[in-house]
């Protein structure tokens, strides 16, 4: 049986920023009515995690869900529990129309940590990175340079990324451009 | 620059985050139209300088498809709204009255 990888390996680039690729994440798509009291209950039974609303993203210890689009989630939990998670949701929505899917090998995830994370985001994204706009707790699903991507903040000095895996590399390129030394804007401290 | 705010995920966004998809509130002439009919939905499209109504997809966001009421000459966005209606809601074409009086579109006005 072969191992599985991260897309780059755990690639780390040391700038005004610290960017890393990180290691594999348990990922699983999953679409259905949000608002139906079966999908609640499954989706805080199976993760611990409660539902979370428009545009949020809830951490309970390993595991987190974020909201996609008005019928979809992105749960994500450790990579070697994935499987059985699916299989619980599946066990827990039987019955109700809905999909799941694990997505995690077809997704690369970086953190961004340092003082500046919000500007390196705001120079790769069209999306106001202000504190009063922008703050851990929400997603935003939107576009870096030519790929879509989406980002949360674990803290006011980390944010995550998450975009396909067959975009990686670029991805990583894009973020340690931003993050070359001399390239400080200083825009949000 | 085009700045729209989609219904379905409440972001507010620039152009390049959305894809164009064209007219809104088309009716649909398939098996069973007159020639006439399937050619003019095919081909003939408004293509207003002023009030327009279009299709936006929040490609690169929640996926979802909205439409846009807006001016295509001023690029003033005047209300976005479900993609599962018939007509523009009564609000947004009070907005546009407001500013525009006398437009019309279509069977709109
Ligand atoms: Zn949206």
């Amino acid at each position: 049986m072969s191992s599985a990888v991260s897309a780059l390996g755990g690639a780390r680039y040391e700038g005004y920023v610290r960017v890393e690729e990180q290691g594999l994440r348990g990922m699983i798509t999953l679409r259905g009515d949000l608002n139906s009291a079966k999908m609640k209950k499954a989706v805080l039974d199976v993760t611990g995690v409660k539902l979370p609303k428009q545009r949020e993203i809830l951490h309970e210890g390993d595991k987190a869900v974020a909201w996609m689009s008005p019928d979809e989630l992105l749960v994500m939990v450790p990579y070697d529990a994935v499987s059985e998670t699916l299989a619980s949701l599946e066990k827990a929505l039987k019955g109700n129309h809905f999909l799941a899917v694990i997505v995690s090998d077809a997704r690369a995830v970086f953190c961004l940590s340092g003082d500046d994370v919000r500007e390196i985001v705001a120079k790769l994204c069209p999306v106001d990175m202000a504190p009063t706009t922008f703050a851990p707790g929400q997603i935003r699903r939107t576009r870096m340079a030519q790929i879509a991507a989406a980002f949360w903040m674990t803290s006011e000095k980390q944010i995550e990324i998450v975009c396909f895996r067959s975009v990686a590399q670029y991805a990583f390129d894009l973020l340690k451009d931003a993050a070359e030394p001399r390239g400080e804007v200083g825009a949000f401290l | 620059m085009l700045i729209l705010e989609c219904p379905c995920c409440g972001v507010t966004g620039e152009e390049t985050e959305f894809a164009g998809g064209g007219e809104a509130h088309l009716k649909r002439f398939g098996p069973g139209s007159s020639d006439d009919e399937f050619h003019t939905y095919l081909f003939a499209k408004e293509n207003p300088k002023g009030v327009h109504f279009e299709r936006w997809r929040h490609a690169n966001g929640c996926g979802k498809w909205f439409l846009a009421a807006r001016n295509t000459m001023t690029l003033e966005v005047y209300g976005t709204y479900s993609a599962q209606t018939y007509e523009p809601p009564q609000d947004i074409k009070d907005k546009i009255s407001a500013k525009v009086p006398g437009w019309s579109w279509r069977e709109f006005s």
